[in-house]
């Protein structure tokens, strides 16, 4: 007997959403269906506005859809879980624990000295060793960031959830971390899902590209990133390919 | 020093003018600065002025106590539990209002003269400030920060202590600053009623026996100075290692 197929890591079946307005209803998410499979890293780009970090409240289970419906690993995903873990632009450390605390926060069970172990070996591992002790006002937004996705790290995920999650950076802190996060998702396996209206840094990070309308949100194009890494973004392949998303969100460039 | 030093100058230059003026209108009751210090010197010489101080210190430590044990976790319950909000805070915003001077009757009526009305009174006029304080800490806590916890589960114990608790504090910590300030003032005005010490007893006794007004105003001044002291303590508490994130950038 052959084996059943796996389901999916996330599949996401026809979901949508609309938030009430003043001239009735406005549909934010329209339909929206898509699968990431184990180990995968799509991105999701769209104009901004266009119900992006709805659709992602609704795949990590924060906010239930309308219709439709989101399932990880074949179960329900019915309210958010350690399994996925959502690193959004504006960040979530907590400013009034120190970096250790921070990451020590989403562990239970261990005991304590386990725990800060655990917690200071990513912490090196993103580079905030000799930092543990730190808080979040005495950081910089690039170290910030690299807090905020050891925290995600520390309790294994499966599955991260990534909501222009460096937007907020400068342009060579936000290549930095492109950089760094490639070299993490080489040394553990995660599931990713990135929202950005960077099709560069989508590109850069993705196996698969998936372009959404603005709204309400449904997917328009699948572009498949087949270049292995480390890619060289300049190369005439990610060109052509920059082009053609560009193109398919509405912006005509050569 | 730059930075005292125009209030020190301005501080003097008034004092000067109340000396000239006393001076001049050559009034028989008001005192010069001279005589109010020499008033205060006489206080602290028989001891009475610390026995004073004491009293009123004791009222309001004690009726300020009784306000933040009460206010911070009822506080947190309000603005937690949105079925309580909406129950508690009309009354409370109908109760906030009324001057606490407005509760003296009242207060006589059920706690007598001794030291239980002016502390009554403290606690009125400073639980509320504190409750509202720590709702509004509660109901701006960042989303983001919330939605966090919910998504690395943690227990209820740790969404608490980790960030409920930490997230109100600064607020908690203003609403204690302005509930002190309020005590101190009510306090002076609740001894003024009856008793027999207080700085607040103290004005009145004073002019009551035989118009000492260098002695009303050695009173006023040590109650403001005190004042003075009080809130800078609470602004040390500002500056403590829970809440120096927020006063941070």
């Amino acid at each position: 007997m052959p084996d059943r197929p796996k389901p999916a890591k996330i599949s996401v079946d026809n979901v949508s959403k609309s938030f009430p307005s003043d001239t009735g209803s406005l549909d934010v998410v329209g339909g929206v269906s898509f699968e990431v499979g184990d180990g995968e890293v799509v991105a999701l780009v769209g104009p901004s506005g266009c119900g992006k970090t709805t659709l992602m409240s609704i795949i990590a289970g924060f906010v239930q859809p309308d219709s439709g419906a989101v399932h990880i690993d074949g179960a329900l995903q019915a309210k958010p879980s350690k399994q996925g873990i959502l690193i959004s632009q504006h960040g979530s450390v907590f400013p009034w624990l120190n970096v250790q605390q921070n990451l020590m926060f989403g562990l239970d069970g261990a005991a304590p000295q386990d725990k800060r172990a655990l917690a200071d070996h990513y912490a090196a591992m993103v580079g905030l060793q000799g930092f543990e002790r730190n808080y979040p006002h005495e950081l910089s937004g690039g170290m910030l960031k690299r807090a905020e996705l050891a925290r995600a790290l520390v309790v294994k995920p499966e599955i991260l959830y990534m909501d222009e999650p460096f937007s907020a950076l400068d342009a060579l802190m936000n290549l930095r971390m492109r950089n760094e996060l490639l070299r993490i998702l080489a040394e553990e396996r995660h599931t990713v899902l990135l929202i950005t209206h960077d099709v560069e840094e989508a590109i850069h990070l993705a196996n698969r590209v998936l372009v959404l309308s603005s709204t309400p949100a449904r997917i328009k194009a699948s572009f498949d990133v087949p270049m292995p890494h480390p890619r060289k973004l300049s190369s005439r392949d990610v060109q052509d390919l920059r082009v053609a998303i560009l193109r398919e969100l509405g912006v005509y460039s050569d | 020093m730059k930075k005292v030093l125009p209030s020190l100058i301005m501080a003097t230059l008034l004092i000067a003018l109340w000396w000239v003026l006393v001076d001049v209108t050559q009034s028989v009751i008001f005192p010069t600065p001279w005589q109010v210090l020499q008033a205060m010197a006489e206080l602290a010489r028989d001891g009475t002025l610390f026995e004073h101080i004491g009293a009123s210190l004791f009222r309001v430590g004690t009726g300020f106590g009784l306000a933040v044990a009460f206010a911070i976790p009822l506080g947190l319950w309000m603005g937690w539990v949105q079925g309580a909000y909406t129950t508690l805070n009309p009354i409370f915003q109908i109760l906030r209002p009324i001057s606490p001077i407005a509760w003296i009757p009242i207060a006589i009526l059920w706690f007598g003269v001794g030291n239980e009305s002016p502390i009554f009174l403290i606690f009125i006029s400073s639980v509320f400030p504190m409750i509202v304080q720590t709702v509004a800490g509660v109901h701006t806590i960042e989303r983001r920060y919330l939605r966090a916890a919910e998504n690395f589960g943690v227990s209820r114990a740790t969404l608490f202590r980790q960030v409920v608790i930490p997230a109100v504090l600064p607020q908690v910590i203003v609403g204690m600053r302005i509930g002190l300030g309020v005590a101190w003032l009510v306090v002076v005005a609740a001894e003024m009623i009856a008793l027999h010490s207080g700085l607040g007893y103290l004005i009145i006794d004073s002019r009551n026996a035989g118009n000492r007004y260098d002695l009303v105003i050695a009173g006023m001044i040590i109650i403001g100075l005190i004042g003075l002291l009080l809130d800078g303590l609470m602004r040390l508490l500002e500056g403590h290692r829970l809440v120096r994130w927020r006063y941070a950038r």
